[in-house]
């Protein structure tokens, strides 16, 4: 995006005399606050924005038209990168999707691999959104405690699938391998460790008034204005809707597990702000605790994916799927006519609806708002750009 | 909360045939085509009607048929106080697509449609400021088009390389 428009320096006079002018700032697209290749141009008189316009696109790697030209298996690894910070949903939206066009039912040991790894991956996402949260704001040590736990993750998915961040571990029909033997003993014991440092992290972030003052109240966002914003996930729970995909559209074995869905309170200031988006992914972390523990215990025994032919051709349609990523609802509206290679494939993030919102949300806010908004809805480039 | 049927029953006693006389898609596709013209207004009253309530646009997205000539829009609405699901899809020529912008019905259309217009070419009018999002600025046609052939450079920088594998 060019500076066109934003050059002409507003001049205005205060009461008392003195002259002052708007200021054009470009942050980004390296700042390190913004999560990736993402850049800002801000309008600010002094310290208070007028005007924070997201430019995007630096991430925008052509993923939805390289799903019309490999095909339906080989788009897989791609959907990794859709969202690098929770690429196991990217999987599972495009496996959904590709079932659901060719009718193919996934063997009940399959579902419970899938839903193991993503709530897995839901850990793994929150802890660096929270980590990195408080860091943007100016506290290191919680970055610090997050990574540190994350870093058992990745060993975890690394075991589990050869690889710590782009996992690839799902397939159309179920996923690639089964658990291997004694993992789920690991990821007990990791839950054991883990459990106690969710309070931690309470003591340790949320009820520090720094860091609470610093969100909140900032960007407050009612119920109805996140639903037309089309707000997803913790952005959309943070306002207070109770709305979840593994609860509404009841997908994979989510129906029979037993979970709480987390919504903002407005705890240290008014329904809907910043701090409200922080505090759910929290609050996410301890339900995914106990999903894993059920998953762990009832898991059954038998194949975890379905034949499915190796030249895969769908029926001719199209089909809607959500998946409830890391980042909330996530959709993929993806027609087939007929073929090897699918006809179109749209991905819609939630990283995308977020970071709309930027501008109507940041007019009046300070400068150094923006970063705890773009830290509180969570923003990931790559997802925003595809 | 209503089936689609029931949504498509209620669109055709007020719209007539400005709404598709047959329902088409599957779960949560399932809806009607709409006439570009009255778009806006069948949109409005699925958003404002009681008992319809379309709060939420989950999905926008453009799809290119070269075959019929066409550029088909897909609308993706839920109602999250309702609970129910229909889509609305509306056809535009090709060779000068053009659909009503939403801009006014629901906010998250914003961005959206700047996406569709940018990787396919359709105009949205009435948008306040429809400029490409993904793409640079100077970017040479619609990539999602089926006939979009990507250009050898751009800037000077070449967008593919010799294989080392193949010398």
């Amino acid at each position: 995006m060019s500076l066109a428009g934003f050059e002409v320096e507003v001049q205005r006079e205060s009461p008392h005399g003195l002259v002052t002018e708007d200021m054009t700032l470009s942050m980004g697209p390296q700042h390190p606050s913004t999560h990736g290749v993402l850049r800002f141009v801000v309008r600010a008189d002094g310290e208070v924005m007028r005007e924070a316009v997201p430019d995007v696109g630096y991430l925008h790697r052509s993923i939805e038209k390289i799903a019309e030209k490999v095909g339906w298996h080989g788009f897989l690894p791609y959907t990794d990168r859709v969202d690098y910070v929770a690429a196991m949903f990217c999987n599972h939206g495009w496996a959904m999707a590709a079932e659901q066009l060719a009718n193919i039912e996934v063997p009940r040991r399959g579902e419970y691999c899938r839903v193991i790894a993503d709530e897995l991956c839901r850990l793994h996402s929150h802890l660096l959104a929270i980590g990195s949260t408080a860091m943007d704001i100016g506290a290191f040590t919680p970055f610090t405690h997050a990574v540190r736990e994350r870093e058992n993750l990745n060993d975890l998915f690394e075991e589990l699938c050869g690889s710590r961040l782009t996992f690839h571990y799902m397939r159309i029909g179920g996923v690639g391998w089964d658990l291997p033997p004694g993992w789920g003993d690991k990821v007990l014991h990791f839950l054991d460790r883990f459990e106690p440092m969710l309070e931690e992290y309470d003591r340790l972030i949320s009820h520090n008034k720094i860091f609470a003052e610093r969100l909140a109240d900032v960007a407050v966002i009612s119920a109805q204005d996140a639903i037309a914003w089309n707000l997803v996930g913790p952005n959309l729970r943070g306002s207070g809707v109770r709305a979840d995909v593994r609860r509404d559209d009841a997908y994979s074995i989510y129906p029979e597990l037993d979970f709480d869905i987390p919504v903002g309170r407005g705890e240290m200031g008014t329904l809907g702000d910043s701090f409200d988006r922080y505090a759910v992914r929290l609050r996410e972390m301890r339900e995914s605790c106990r999903i894993l523990h059920q998953c762990l215990e009832k898991i059954p025994d038998g194949p975890v994916i379905a034949k499915v032919p190796r030249t895969f051709k769908p029926p001719a349609g199209d089909c809607y799927v959500r998946v409830e990523s890391a980042r909330g609802d996530m959709g993929w509206y993806v027609v087939s006519d007929g073929t090897a290679f699918p006809h179109r494939c749209k991905i819609r993030t939630g990283s995308f609806a977020a970071i709309s919102v930027i501008p109507t949300v940041s007019r009046g806010l300070l400068l150094a708002d923006l970063v705890a908004v773009i830290a509180s809805f969570d923003l990931v480039a790559p997802e925003i750009d595809r | 909360m209503l089936e689609p049927a029931a949504v498509h029953e209620r669109l055709r006693d007020r719209f007539g045939d400005a709404v598709g006389a047959e329902l088409v898609g599957r779960a949560r596709t399932l809806g009607c085509r709409v006439e570009a013209a009255r778009l806006i207004d069948v949109m409005r009253m699925l958003r404002d009607e009681p008992g319809l309530g379309f709060d939420c646009l989950s999905s926008l997205a453009g799809v290119d048929w070269p075959a019929r000539q066409a550029i088909e829009v897909v609308y993706v609405l839920h109602s999250y106080h309702l609970g129910h699901w229909f889509a609305v899809r509306v056809e535009t020529p090709r060779d000068d697509p053009r659909v009503p912008s939403l801009t006014g019905v629901w906010p998250a259309a914003d961005w959206n449609e700047r996406e569709v217009y940018d990787l396919l070419g359709v105009v949205f009018e009435g948008h306040p400021d429809l400029r490409r999002i993904l793409m640079p600025e100077d970017w040479p046609g619609h990539p999602l088009r089926k006939d979009f052939v990507e250009p050898d450079e751009y800037h000077g920088i070449r967008t593919s390389r010799p294989s080392p594998l193949e010398s």
